[in-house]
């Protein structure tokens, strides 16, 4: 039998549902495994976020504290990044980080498809944190924005700094979106190259059959560590647009 | 038949990639824990910085883990 790690994260239309929805210049849209788990991600995350705290009881359920401890951590978080006026912003943050949070969780269940392992999502939301990131500024500062680019150095460092500074601010969304992708890819990739080991040991016959048990706890223990980088990848994802927000609110002085 | 065998090799090379990463990552924890070693009271107020280092250490070298996907799979 041959490996297919690559396999899960295939973007294909749904069974049943052959025929483009639309056209956008003569490109046919399909609705796909992808769009289904984002339309899953987004409702699960709703229901769970407005069913748990609706009661608003005084002494919390499970759900209502996961439900408040979640707003609270992102609001300390967005506080200490990013000051006091920073907290205007919590909606975006906030929906940007329990988004990322669920569709990597969703992911990790066997046979779903992981939405942040597609290049194309976290593009899109890379880019959608620096435009933000790019507005917030030119309002905020007007066209002294760009000082974002020019250090406290003498003159004849300027001449090599400015260019890095604006290098590196052009390669944010770039980082910003391939750090997620990236992490979700190799972590499925792993964990499909282990399953193809207890699949090969288990049909080998005589011996190796026992030993297929090793791969298999250790994949069990690589889901463990899955579900710490699922949730890291998504508190850096927002970490670091406050971090972003706050240059842009702030520019180089301390808050 | 040379192609596919330098594409394997282009793509092991990728990997060194994460040799960087690796050090880097045990450099992060490394000196968290000496500096937390020293000042205890500190160090809780340390764990985001210590998060986000561990992060961009790590992505920085999955990037060329990415790479070696790219030429292995397309």
């Amino acid at each position: 039998m041959t490996l297919t790690p690559m396999e899960q994260f295939e973007v294909k239309p749904l069974a049943g549902m052959d025929h483009p929805l639309f056209q956008i210049a003569g490109h046919p849209i399909y609705f796909t495994n992808q769009s289904l788990l984002m339309v899953i991600v987004v409702i699960v995350a709703s229901l769970f976020l407005t069913l748990t705290v609706k009661p608003g009881r005084l002494v919390p359920t499970r759900g209502q504290s996961m439900a408040e401890a979640s707003y609270e951590f992102v609001a300390n978080m967005i506080h200490s990044a990013t000051g006091e006026d920073g907290l205007k912003f919590f909606p975006f943050v906030f929906s940007l980080f329990i988004f990322v949070l669920f569709s990597n969780f969703l992911g990790m269940l066997p046979g779903s498809f992981t939405v942040t392992s597609q290049i194309a999502v976290t593009f899109a939301l890379a880019c959608l944190v620096i435009l933000l990131v790019i507005v917030v500024g030119f309002m905020r500062h007007g066209i002294g924005f760009l000082k974002l680019f020019v250090p406290h150095a003498p003159w004849y460092l300027l001449i090599l700094l400015i260019p890095i500074e604006v290098i590196s601010f052009l390669t944010r969304p770039i980082s910003l979106s391939v750090r997620l992708f990236a992490n979700m890819l190799a972590g499925h990739t792993m964990l499909a190259v282990f399953a193809g080991f207890v699949v090969a040991l288990g049909s080998a016959g005589g011996i190796f059959t026992g030993l297929a048990i090793a791969p298999m706890l250790l994949i069990v223990a690589i889901m463990l560590l899955e579900l710490l980088v699922a949730f890291l990848q998504a508190y850096v994802f927002a970490i670091l647009t406050c971090i972003y927000l706050n240059e842009a609110l702030h520019l180089h002085d301390h808050h | 038949m040379e192609l596919a065998a330098a594409k394997m090799i282009g793509a092991g090379i990728a990997c060194i990639a994460l040799v960087g990463a690796g050090i880097g990552i045990g450099n992060v924890f490394g000196s968290y824990l000496s500096g937390a070693l020293r000042n205890p009271g500190a160090a809780a107020t340390q764990t985001t910085n210590l998060l986000l280092g561990f992060a961009l250490c790590e992505a920085t070298g999955l990037f060329g883990l990415v790479i070696a996907l790219i030429i292995l799979f397309t």
